[in-house]
């Protein structure tokens, strides 16, 4: 074991691919002699060279279509959006053709590629830079969508991800890419996208989180403990889609609450499938209508004080949970 | 959080801008935005100044190259025509944009290439699909909707592919395919495949942001690729002149400082001719083209089409130039092919065609089970 | 000190008690151990004694009155005592005494005006059972989510892991003050009721509450007892499937005639409503005062109906079919005319639907227009008794020692000898025939 940062992490899993298949390269916006703008791909440019780490014009939609012609044509591109609030530019290329090539060509062309980079609010970077976009990108079949939360698993899913052969949405999070923990130092490590991670058991309340709201979650968790007694269950998909909604249903039967933390807005999010599917499978066993903790109904405001009033907090998560447990 | 250029590179390409293309008169600017018929009649000019020593190179060129090169157009006209006819029997449902007239363009580019050259274009596809290998009866049954089809019945019109034939799609996003065509074409640079790349669109195509990206980017890092915009002078029912502030389009690989070339596309022989130059560059010295070659769309944008927006004069003008009766014309005064060949390749693509249309009819349609098939790998 | 003497449970299975005879008169001492009086429970006629000695100051129900468990019957303690604070505390808060075995399964009655009094109380003892059992911390802020009221229109709030917790336990719903956002009962509740220990007895009592009064009645199921399973397969035994027997009662018909004609001098033809309207209506409500008729016997259960739905016979071509009056014990004549009218129409048109002729809980079957005067008829089981009603006939009888001529009915009902007795169809039986003879009785 070894305590890396999520940013290392992530850094030690595209090196590791690099070296493993030929046929890997990274391709953004200043992912190589500048060693990215977040730091993520430091030093492979020095170690790979042109070809594998590749610099492209301030270009979203190009270069996401020259990663998804490369991929048809037998390659693994890792496509760096320097904040997913820049795909929207390239969305086309992820949404019409990454998602669709499989299905409309029959099964003949697949598309290996890895989008990844940051997601969601930074600090005080306002309305264009914070949004959280993994709602969208759910809606379309043909996609997979993962969202790690610690080193080991930002590192496990991203080299699973860069080995699958479909288009996998890879989304960071800015404000926890220099969070620590341990990461496996065998190099084939892998943990496989669409299994769920308990990061906390308990008994008296589910909190599924992802991304951002996990290390809250598990906050919120241990002053519940202290302060109410209550026991909270906190649940990581960490692969929004495929989603492992099975250990998801598993946890509610067990406690009869529900609360999800997001950090996109609530309105058709990830966390209103959830909801959904949890309403669906095991609506006999709650006790309480399930509650969602979410960026509020507003674009990000700059302010500190009113993006800290927007974002989900661990005082909502608990007071979220107090809710559902009635207390 | 402010984003910083990507660092200039030290690429000069001047000497490739500075190579001799043909230039056409066409290539002015209109100021009026009418259609301007008397383009028509310089292009021909220019047609006939080349005319002679087009039949030298004719005489030169491999005789069964010719002739499946006018088997592959009057095939592409006939079953066209078929499509047009069973379409209105609701055979074929959705979108169906069909390439009469544009004939020569597919044909002269595309048998330029080895089979291992990619393809990729946009909706207007059948033809195209046809000469890089796809059988006809794969692609009528996928016009039918049929699991004959070259992708089982899941495109339709828009969406031919085949990864045996080395043919990337048709593709329903106006210009999406420039962007994937050029990432095709980053690939086979990476693994240094050899293989060239040939990327299909249409002029209203040119409009789009993906577009000038792609031509930047292909520029940038010298891919082989070339880059053949259809100029069928029609972005749906809206003219090029009344779309686009210049009509040239050749000239815009300039910012680029990309190699160009303006091809009359009535001429396949011209098509070819760019073309093989075309991959020249591409192949030896991996660097990319853009080639505007002019046609014109005989039939509607799409069967939907009404066509109230140019007038019969126009239409007939330009069948005037017919590539299927010029290029007969070459062959015959070239003492290639003689008037019982035309009759028997006219013969020939007809039973196709006939072969082609049984053959969807006869398939079935797609098992149920193949609604949540291809999704994931 | 003068205290209230409540009735004394006197078998395992009693609910309620009825006063037989007082032994000993108001006034009069007693020792301990000394029978007060006698009582008939449901089993037989128990002598009442007195735990200490004492004086009866004052007797609450009188003989033939009947009282339910721990309800007050009569006031004890030193002689010359004052005894008027306990006798209003009584009058005032009578019920009170009932609302705690409401635990135990008996829960009040629904139409009555629950003031929210009564659900408090409860309640509050609830919250104060509730030791450890869930992790939940108790905080002043749970008695701010704990809203006791119902909602207005009765529906109850369940969360679904608590309804299936509650069904699963045999746990009655209607006796868990919901502690949940506006009174929903949550898995908290369930939870403290269980830890509550015997409170609520798995499968001993199994209630449901009726979504709405012209829906099925609702109905609440008690363990039959050792007594009444062997009157049942005795009896059974003896007579058939359904060992019946009969009771005749003559009804004299004048006030109810004479109340019919004012009625109906006042409303079009349309809406002019019959004596067999007027029957159907106080035998539901005689129904309600005498549970055990308005009953089915279950073989393990004894079943008791919380409203009565009538069934009234009407001949058709085929034969016979009994269209039934949901809670005609809720609805005003008009309305069960109405009613009649229209389910007779349907019947003879043979468009009733079976939810419309099936699952009564008593049944009606009145030949009188057909010039009979007395005849008996079948049960229609489950049910538990049928009445049938002979036409009223002007006869002479004897009146502060004239005779005089009166029309008169003779009603007998055929009775489940295994849930009705003897006295309790005579009772009923009572009650019937006073509401027909006294019509205005029918507005309390």
């Amino acid at each position: 074991m070894a305590t890396l940062t999520i940013r290392d992490a992530l850094n030690q899993a595209l090196r590791e691919e690099l070296i493993r298949d030929e046929n890997v390269f990274i391709m953004g916006e200043e992912v190589a002699e500048y060693d990215g703008a977040y730091k993520v791909t430091r030093g492979l440019w020095k170690e790979f060279g042109d070809k594998r780490v590749v610099d492209t014009p301030i270009t979203e939609l190009g270069f996401a279509a020259v990663g998804v012609g490369a991929a048809m044509a037998g390659l693994r591109p890792v496509i760096e959006f320097m904040t997913w609030n820049f795909s929207i530019l390239a969305a086309d290329q992820i949404i019409n053709h990454a998602a669709k090539m499989l299905y409309m060509s029959g099964g003949q062309f697949n598309v290996p590629i890895v989008f990844r980079g940051p997601n969601g609010s930074a600090y005080q970077v306002s309305s264009q830079h914070s949004h959280a976009l993994e709602a969208m990108y759910a809606n379309f079949p043909g996609l997979k969508i993962v969202m790690p939360s610690t080193s080991a698993d930002a590192k496990g899913l991203l080299k699973s991800a860069i080995r699958d052969d479909n288009p996998v949405i890879f989304m960071e999070q800015e404000r926890m890419y220099g969070l620590k923990s341990d990461v496996p130092e065998d190099e084939d490590f892998l943990i496989p996208l669409g299994v769920a991670d308990v990061k906390r058991e308990g008994t008296d309340c589910t909190i599924v989180a992802r991304s951002m709201t996990v290390p809250l979650s598990l906050q919120a968790a241990d002053k519940l403990k202290e302060e109410f007694d209550v026991s909270v269950e906190v649940i990581d998909p960490r692969t929004i889609k495929p989603l492992d909604i099975e250990t998801i249903i598993n946890s509610v039967k067990k406690t009869n609450r529900l609360v999800i933390a997001e950090e996109s807005h609530a309105f058709a999010s990830v966390g209103a499938e959830i909801s959904h599917t949890v309403m669906e499978y095991a609506f006999d066993h709650l006790d309480a209508p399930v509650k969602r903790i979410s960026t509020a109904e507003a674009p990000m405001p700059y302010a500190k004080n009113l993006e800290a009033l927007a974002l989900p907090s661990v005082d909502k998560i608990i007071d979220a949970v107090k809710e559902v447990c009635y207390i | 959080m402010a984003k910083t250029a990507a660092g200039q590179r030290d690429v000069s390409n001047k000497e490739v801008a500075a190579k001799k293309v043909p230039e056409a008169k066409a290539r002015s600017n209109s100021s009026n935005g009418e259609s301007d018929l008397s383009v028509v009649e310089m292009v021909h000019a220019e047609y006939l100044e080349r005319r002679s020593s087009q039949l030298e190179t004719i005489k030169k060129t491999d005789k069964k190259i010719l002739r499946e090169m006018l088997f592959q157009m009057v095939l592409g006209r006939r079953f066209e025509e078929k499509c047009a006819e069973v379409y209105r029997m609701g055979k074929i449902g959705g979108f169906c944009h069909l390439y009469i007239g544009q004939e020569a363009i597919a044909v002269g580019s595309m048998m330029a290439l080895e089979p291992s050259d990619m393809v990729i274009t946009s909706y207007r596809d059948h033809v195209q699909a046809m000469v890089k290998g796809i059988s006809p009866e794969a692609v009528m049954a996928e016009l039918y909707g049929k699991e004959g089809g070259c992708v089982k019945g899941k495109g339709g019109s828009m969406h031919m592919f085949s990864k045996e034939h080395e043919f990337y799609g048709g593709h329903g996003i106006v210009g999406g395919q420039i962007g994937v065509g050029t990432g095709m074409a980053y690939a086979a640079k990476y693994k240094e495949s050899g293989q060239v790349t040939l990327c299909f669109f249409g002029e209203a195509a040119v409009n789009q942001g993906i577009f000038h990206e792609s031509l930047n980017m292909a520029q940038l890092w010298k891919l082989p690729i070339i880059y053949i915009c259809e100029n069928n002078q029609y972005g749906m029912g809206t003219s090029q002149d009344r779309a686009m502030s210049t009509r040239n389009i050749a000239k815009k690989a300039d910012a680029f400082e990309m190699a160009n070339e303006f091809v009359d596309g009535m001429d396949v022989m011209a098509v070819r001719e760019a073309t093989l130059r075309a991959i020249e560059r591409a192949r030896n010295e991996s660097l990319p083209t853009l080639l505007e070659v002019r046609a014109y769309r005989y039939m509607g944008h799409s069967m939907s089409d009404p066509g109230n927006y140019r007038t019969r004069e126009e239409i007939a003008k330009y069948q005037e130039r017919d590539p299927i009766v010029l290029f007969k014309d070459s062959l015959k005064e070239a003492n290639v092919l003689s008037e019982k060949d035309f009759e028997k390749i006219e013969q020939e693509a007809i039973e196709v065609t006939e072969r082609a249309l049984k053959f969807a009819d006869e398939s079935p349609f797609p098992d149920e089970s193949e609604l949540l098939t291809d999704v994931y790998a | 000190m003068a205290e209230k003497f409540l009735m004394p449970k006197l078998s395992p299975t009693m609910e309620e008690g009825q006063i037989a005879r007082w032994v000993k008169n108001e006034g009069d001492n007693f020792d301990a151990n000394e029978t007060l009086a006698e009582v008939d429970t449901d089993k037989a006629t128990m002598e009442m004694t007195a735990l200490s000695g004492g004086t009866l100051l004052k007797i609450l129900k009188g003989e033939g009155d009947t009282a339910l468990l721990g309800e007050p019957i009569a006031i004890i303690g030193k002689e010359g005592e004052d005894i008027s604070s306990l006798l209003s505390e009584i009058g005032s808060n009578g019920k009170k005494a009932v609302a705690p075995s409401a635990n135990g399964g008996q829960a009040p009655a629904k139409e009555e005006p629950a003031p929210s009094v009564t659900v408090e109380e409860p309640q509050e003892q609830q919250l104060e059972k509730t030791s450890a059992p869930t992790p939940a911390p108790q905080s002043e802020t749970r008695a701010v989510t704990s809203a006791p009221e119902k909602t207005g229109n009765g529906r109850m709030i369940v969360s679904p892991i608590a309804a299936r917790m509650a069904a699963d336990n045999g746990i009655d719903l209607r006796s868990i003050a919901g502690s949940g956002p506006n009174g929903r009962i949550i898995k908290r509740d369930i939870e403290e009721a269980l830890a509550g220990g015997g409170v609520q007895t798995p499968a001993s009592a199994r209630t449901f509450t009726p979504s709405t009064i012209v829906g099925a009645s609702p109905f609440r199921d008690e363990t039959t007892s050792k007594i009444r399973q062997v009157i049942a397969s005795r009896l059974t035994e003896s007579i058939g499937p359904i060992p019946t027997f009969y009771l005749t009662v003559e009804i004299e018909m004048d006030n109810v005639l004479a109340t019919r004609k004012q009625i109906n001098a006042n409303l079009d033809d349309d809406g002019k409503i019959s004596v067999n309207d007027i029957i159907v209506k106080a035998a539901a409500m005689a129904l309600m005062k005498h549970k055990w008729v308005n009953a089915s016997y279950q073989d393990k259960v004894v079943r008791f109906y919380e409203q009565a739905d009538i069934g009234v016979a009407v001949a058709i071509d085929e034969g016979l079919i009994t269209p039934v009056v949901r809670g005609a014990n809720l609805k005003g004549l008009a309305e069960i005319s109405a009613e009649i009218k229209e389910l007779a129409g349907k019947a003879k048109a043979k468009k009733l639907q079976p939810e419309e002729y099936t699952g009564a809980t008593f049944s009606i079957s009145n030949l009188g227009m057909m010039g009979i005067k007395e005849f008996t008829a079948i049960i229609n089981p489950p049910e538990a008794a049928i009445i049938a009603v002979g036409g009223a006939t002007p006869t002479p009888v004897v009146r502060d020692g004239e005779v005089v001529v009166r029309n008169i009915m003779h009603v007998t009902m055929s009775c489940d000898h295994r849930v009705v007795d003897g006295a309790t169809g005579a009772r009923f039986l009572q009650s019937f025939k006073q509401l027909l003879e006294t019509p205005a009785m029918m507005l309390l």
